[in-house]
């Protein structure tokens, strides 16, 4: 068991977070500083990152695994910050899947690097593990919740226009210019929330309108995949990037999807296993139905533009249906699968489905699901690829450019 | 205009000029040894003369032409891409394309729905896999197709990457397999490996084409694909040329002249994003220090001419070279040898016997003792006194050279080798597992392949300045990361030393999984044939931080500490002269290799019988069925996985009492070896006619091969595939796979889930495993809860709740009494075997490792040793709750758990854990389970299973382990 983060430490410890999303985690760190959290996002990405990560963690365990306990360990030995004098915060599913090991295995690696006294703090909706000096209360849920929504529509955004945009760096300059809007309103406490929230949803959607943008068309690619490697440019070896310097608009389904999926597993476990009705019965009537009103708002400020809006979680339920049982739920269990299909359907057809190698869900949800897939949907044109310590950028890139090889085709066809 | 195509592969370069109809004016097929730039310029200078160096359009393709490409502004066509148009142009009615290059392994279906496939990043090359395993033959690549027409027998060879393969072949040369033989199931790996990895569940037909070197040169290799797929597959002209062709053809080509390319093309600087490293010696002055230092650790030498009287001999039969040493009395190094064994370590043997018989009469053999993969063949061939396990023979060898020794490392050709010393005894043994073994011997391959001898290979290293980093996984990744540094235009150099940081970084990382230096030990001896290599013993010292010792005979050690061994016994026991063979024994002496099938057991293995004379010597057997005598058959029943089996199996065998009503198959594989009571009482009491699926085999795993999507997943699931064409065979109703997030609640830990794949496999039987009129039913339900299950269970069939309750109270009690059994049953046998002083060993993994298939004999293995085995399982309940150091909250782990910790309580147990290959889940317990044992002394022993079906590995380690257990004492 680590050290505990006291309430005493909260006021001249930092705390380290490892970056998953860059557009979403720069919004949403703003939250915790305004509850008097001192926090670094860890943007280190060199090599070392793999070594150290490689050092500490054992070298079959997922590549997500190594990269997140890499990153938080390269950034102490690099003297960021004070050992003594800092803490660590990482994320702990609670499900099947071996990703809720993570914050046992950081433990041992801080144990094996010799920094036994750093508190590290887990970030779950379980109460594991808690920390009396680290408390999620309503209000940072809140603020981070938003922080969420806003990244996702950022995401989105950008996405959409980035690759049609006339004079570069329009979109990435609207980007920064968000992100230090929300996070000033995040400053003030205000301005983030209710109908504030919907406003500037329809205003980032007008600003990013107007940026003037070509019209050709170019290959759609949509990425699916376990929820680190599909968001984290360490992990992906920015693939975004690359797919849009090879000519593509990519797609990436919103961040949001993943929690609301989280939620709704709750109601299943109990039709299928009789677990807690009560929480089942919230998740169903209350819970979802609520969240459900900041996906319709997060739909029409897209939509008021034209922009394409993400399926809602009952959408995407329907898409999974005869291919995959909702009751698959450890990693990102069906969600993954009906994610395809929403990129299909979207006329994403060319996907990019990444994964950690040896990832076991995946071998399920992704690769199991390729055949129906095919199909049902012939066009469909998805390359799994696998991501690890040692996996060479060349070969992923041989493979994607195969897969946007035979995309280019099929555009050509129409 | 003309067109022209170079494809950069990663062995070799393609290059076709095409005229204004499509036709070829002039094509070259060059190895490029690595040198892309230089030898890619050669080429076109030979091209200019038939352009007049006019603008031609000009496209490169191939997996290493990227990077020269991009840099140079030259359109990328994408080779898989290139083939397809190339054969739409050329053979337009082709409707599948098989394609096997250097590394890569390629299936196209052009008709009903194009598709294309290329292999994984974990199944290794192709080309340069026949090109590996012939090296290890000791043939050239071009005599593989030869000596396979002369073949008679077909080996079993793991088909699924190639180092997997390699690990099979190894023992077979060994036990003397001959060379056709092998050359043939090689081809045939192959073939298995494209078909099953690639074809993932599509059926191969119509039109097919053969493309690539491999195909193109091996005429054994096209037969064997046409035999499997059933077919005659054509391998058209220009076979070899199809990716360069495509590149040709592409519309978008750029347009120059071939002197504006050559220009181009030498200016190609690599891009400069791989990482680079310290060099290995900063000077010469540095260079010149450390051969020095080195050269202190070295045994005597005597002239053995000279000699006269007794002397001791050690032979060492390793997987690729045969070493051994003669000794004095007083240990001074009489003769070595050092070579490899060329698929035949009897021939090695002879021919040193008699030269030393001829060149030194005066000498006198007191003893003799052998070790290593070939240590029984030898022994028994040469009638030698003695043999031992050759971790105990390095043991002895390093401590010659440093007493206190507390830490060795061996890499060899095939496999790594590490042990701590504690106390005078092996304490923890590290070895590599069949997915990153392959180290030594891929130097020299890699050696070869860029037109090197080993020495100046390593030689180059040594110059480097700045190596490139090129990851510390298996052998393929690596072949993929030399691959992107060629592209990136590395020179030798720094790519040699690059291996040789990656092979010790492979060693420190994945297989001792090291922190530092101080977690192995003060005093490290390194040995093994790859430290001879400057480079690789620099790396491994640069990386650990301190000096280490090298043995001047590094790479003979085995053999050195076998003559010590023989030396030792032979003073104990007062031998006064050895049994080996004397001069005219030898000249009398013949080997002969037969094959038969043992029937000791369904399994049916192949057996290699080697004789010689009066004696004989049986290998390839998993067990030690064959070659024990019939009294020790009592050993046998010291077994509980043999009896968890026998309670199993009992299920198959018996007859339903509702014969005539539907029948609902249940496959034995992953979750159902735990539960398969529970449901086959469950459904018998529903009134269903209940079938259970069968036995695995190999033979069952390759029924389903071809439906399995993902070639990473673990063999257990795998073997489910197998098993639902077993219960198709047999016409069932319904095939019933329930999915399960949670397993039986035994209040261990903080939950009780299943893991993934065991949980929602039924997921994958659906979607792609062909069940025509079989109905599949993968209701979700759970059996922690009894009350939901039974409504689940209602629903799911239609039936009424009262009568489910009925049976579902019987199905728990069978799955009760099924548990209590297996517990009754552990007592029993840890009591006899307790009485009978013997060694208790937990076999420690999941259910499903009862599977025979699964666990490849490895409990008969043991038993066969003389130790009683019993699983987790059946003494996991003697502990009470307790925390461990990690989540715990999968059923099977927390009783892996709790066993470990009832284990190191026990004097006279340890555990041995069984790990499927793949199982992400273990990456979690292993280090787990190891540091339970640790902290009371326990030595810890981790088996990984896979499809392979060499035990020879195995039986290696439990020999060491029982070894250094027995030394302990």
């Amino acid at each position: 068991m680590s050290v505990p983060f006291t309430k005493e430490m909260k006021k001249d410890y930092t705390i380290l977070i490892p970056n998953m999303s860059n557009i979403h985690f720069n919004i949403m760190k703003a939250p915790l500083a305004l509850h008097g959290y001192k926090c670094i996002l860890l943007n280190n990405n060199s090599h070392n990152v793999i070594e150290e990560g490689l050092r500490y963690v054992h070298n079959d365990m997922c590549y997500p695994a190594l990269l997140v306990i890499g990153q938080m360990i390269d950034a102490i030995k690099s003297g960021i910050v004070d050992p003594n004098k800092c803490a660590l915060v990482i994320t702990q599913t609670g499900g099947g899947c071996r990703a809720s090991n993570y914050y046992f295995l950081l433990i041992k690696a801080l144990e094996k690097a010799g920094y036994p006294q750093i508190p590290v703090i887990s970030l779950n909706f379980q109460g594991m593990n808690s920390n009396p000096g680290f408390k999620i209360t309503a209000s940072i849920l809140i603020q981070a919740f938003t922080g969420l929504i806003y990244g996702d529509m950022l995401m989105m955004l950008s996405h959409q226009v980035r690759p049609y945009e006339v004079n570069k760096g329009d979109t990435d300059k609207l980007i920064e210019k968000w992100t230090n809007k929300l996070t000033s309103y995040y400053e003030k406490n205000r301005g983030y929330f209710g109908h504030n929230l919907k406003n500037n949803l329809n205003k980032m959607s007008d600003d990013f309108k107007a940026i003037p943008v070509t019209k050709e068309e170019k290959v759609k690619v949509g990425v699916v995949g376990e929820i680190y490697m599909k968001y984290a440019m360490l992990g992906n070896n920015n693939l975004e990037a690359f797919l849009e310097s090879e000519g593509c608009e990519v797609m990436l389904p919103p961040m949001l999807g993943f929690f609301l999926y989280g939620f709704s597993n709750g109601i299943k476990d109990n039709e299928y296993y009789g677990r807690k009705p009560i929480y089942a019965f919230f998740m169903k009537h209350i819970a979802l139905p609520y969240l459900h009103t900041y996906e319709k708002v997060m739909e029409n400020a897209l939509e008021r533009n034209g922009f394409k809006a993400p399926a809602s979680i009952k959408e995407l339920q329907k898409y999974s249906e005869g291919i995959i049982d909702l009751g698959c739920k450890m990693g990102e269990g069906w969600l993954l699968t009906a994610e395809m299909v929403e990129l299909i359907k979207k006329g994403y057809s060319n996907i990019v489905c990444t994964q950690p190698f040896g990832c076991l869900p995946n071998h399920i949800v992704a690769k199991g699901m390729i055949r129906p897939l095919k199909e049902q949907y012939p066009l469909s044109n998805i390359v799994p690829i696998d991501y690890d310590p040692s996996a060479t950028k060349v070969n992923q890139e041989n493979r994607i450019k195969l897969m946007l090889a035979v995309a280019k085709e099929n555009l050509n066809k129409k | 205009m003309l067109h022209l195509g170079i494809d950069v592969g990663s062995t070799t370069i393609k290059v076709v000029l095409l005229d204004e109809d499509k036709k070829i004016l002039y094509s070259d097929y060059q190895r490029h040894l690595s040198l892309i730039k230089e030898k890619s310029a050669e080429m076109l200078e030979k091209v200019k003369p038939f352009t007049k160096d006019e603008k031609v359009t000009i496209s490169i393709s191939g997996s290493a032409g990227m990077g020269v490409a991009t840099e140079c502004n030259i359109n990328f066509v994408q080779e898989v891409y290139a083939t397809r148009v190339a054969a739409k142009e050329y053979e337009p009615d082709t409707d599948t394309i098989i394609e096997l290059g250097g590394e890569d392994a390629k299936i196209l279906f052009l008709t009903n729905g194009l598709e294309v496939r290329m292999n994984g990043t974990c199944a290794g090359g192709t080309g340069a896999f026949i090109d590996q395993m012939a090296t290890l033959l000791g043939i050239g690549r071009d005599e593989v197709d030869y000596y396979s027409k002369k073949s008679k027998q077909i080996y079993t060879i793991a088909s699924r990457c190639g180092v997997f393969a390699k690990s099979d072949i190894q023992p077979l040369i060994n036990q003397g397999a001959k060379v056709e033989d092998i050359a043939s199931s090689i081809l045939l790996a192959v073939v298995n490996q494209t078909i099953a990895g690639l074809a993932q569940g599509r059926k191969i037909k119509g039109k097919v084409l053969y493309l690539g070197g491999p195909l193109t040169f091996l005429s054994r290799l096209r037969y064997f694909f046409d035999q499997e797929l059933k077919l005659t597959g054509i391998c058209p002209e220009n076979s070899l040329y199809y990716v360069a062709l495509g590149a040709a053809l592409s519309p978008s080509a750029t347009q120059l002249s071939i002197s504006e390319c050559i220009s181009l093309i030498q200016s190609y600087s690599g891009k400069g994003n791989f990482n680079q490293l310290s060099p290995l010696f900063n000077s010469d002055a540095d260079y010149k220090s450390f051969v020095e230092r080195h050269n202190k650790a070295t045994v005597e030498a005597m002239n053995p001419k000279s000699y006269v009287g007794d002397a001791y001999l050690g032979i060492d039969s390793g997987s690729t070279t045969i070493k051994m040493c003669l000794i004095s009395i007083d240990g001074k190094l009489l003769l070595t040898r050092y070579s490899s064994n060329n698929g035949d370590p009897v021939q090695a043997v002879t021919s040193f016997l008699k030269t030393l018989y001829t060149e030194f009469p005066y000498i006198h053999i007191r003893a003799a003792a052998s070790t290593g993969y070939g240590e029984d063949l030898l022994k028994t061939a040469f009638k030698l006194d003695y043999s031992l396990v050759e971790t105990q023979a390095h043991f002895l060898g390093a401590k010659f050279f440093r007493p206190d020794v507390d830490f060795i490392i061996d890499i060899g050709g095939q496999d790594i080798k590490c042990f701590k010393i504690r106390d005078g005894a092996i304490d923890d043994i590290f070895l590599n597992e069949a997915c990153s073994s392959g180290c030594g011997s891929f130097l020299q391959t890699f050696a070869q392949a860029m037109g090197k001898s080993v020495s100046e290979f390593a030689g180059l290293a040594i110059k480097s300045h700045s190596p490139v980093e090129l990851g510390s996984r298996c052998t393929v990744f690596m072949n993929s990361s030399v691959k992107q540094a060629q592209k990136d235009g590395s020179p030798i150099e720094d790519i040699s030393a690059g291996l040789a940081i990656s092979v010790v970084k492979n060693a420190i990382y994945k297989v001792i999984r090291a922190p530092g230096a101080d977690a192995l030990g003060k005093n490290i001896v390194c040995q093994g044939g790859t430290f001879l290599n400057d480079a690789v013993l620099r790396a491994f010292e640069l990386e650990m931080g301190r000096d280490v010792i090298r043995p001047n005979i590094a790479g003979l050690m085995g053999a050195f500490g076998a003559a010590l061994y023989a030396q030792k016994r032979a003073i104990k026991e007062d031998l006064k002269s050895s049994s080996i063979l004397t001069e005219e024994e030898l000249d009398e002496f013949s080997h002969k290799v037969t094959n038969i099938n043992c029937n000791g057991c369904t399994n049916h293995c192949l057996l290699t019988v080697n004789s010689f004379r009066e004696r004989k010597m049986i290998s390839g057997n998993r067990c030690e069925r064959p070659t024990l005598k019939k009294d020790s058959k009592a050993l046998e029943e010291l077994n509980l996985y043999k009896y968890k089996q026998e309670l199993l199996y009992s299920y198959l065998d018996r007859e339903s009492k509702n014969k005539d009503a539907k029948s609902i198959g249940l496959p034995l594989a992953l979750g159902m070896y735990e539960l398969l009571p529970f449901y086959y009482t469950l459904f018998d009491e529903l009134g269903f006619n209940v079938v259970v699926s069968g036995k695995s085999s190999r033979s069952v795993y390759v029924k389903g091969q071809g439906s399995i999507p993902s070639d990473t997943v673990c063999f257990p699931a795998k073997l489910m595939h197998g098993h639902i064409e077993l219960l198709k065979e047999k016409n069932v109703d319904m095939i019933f796979i329930p999915c399960s997030s949670y397993n039986v609640d035994e209040e261990k830990g903080n939950n009780h889930y299943n893991c993934p794949v065991v949980a929602y496999y039924g997921e994958v039987i659906k979607a792609n495993q062909e069940l025509g009129n079989t109905k599949l039913l993968i209701p979700y339900l759970s059996v922690d809860n009894k009350k939901h299950f039974i409504k689940r269970i209602s629903e799911t069939f239609g039936l009424n709740k009262g009568a489910v309750k009925k049976a579902t109270e019987k199905a728990f009690s069978a799955l009760e009494d099924y548990h209590k059994k297996v517990c009754t049953k552990a007592e029993e046998l840890i009591t006899k075997a307790r009485n009978e002083h013997r060694r208790i060993i937990v076999l420690a993994g999941r259910p499903y490792h009862v599977d025979e298939e699964t666990n490849h004999g490895i409990d008969r293995l043991l038993t066969g040793l003389g130790c009683c085995v019993i699983t987790e399982d059946s003494i996991s309940n003697r502990v009470p709750k307790d925390n461990v150091n990690v989540l715990n909250q999968w059923t099977y782990h927390a009783r892996l758990y709790d066993a470990a910790r009832y284990v190191a309580t026990q004097d006279d147990m340890d555990l041995v854990q069984f790990v499927s290959f793949g199982c992400g889940l273990d990456a979690v317990t292993t280090d787990e389970v190891r540091e339970i044992l640790r902290k009371q002394d326990k030595i810890y022993t981790q088996i990984k299973i896979d499809e392979i079906t060499n035990v020879g590995a195995v039986k290696i380690r439990i020999r060491s382990l029982l070894a250094a257990l027995e030394d302990r004492k």
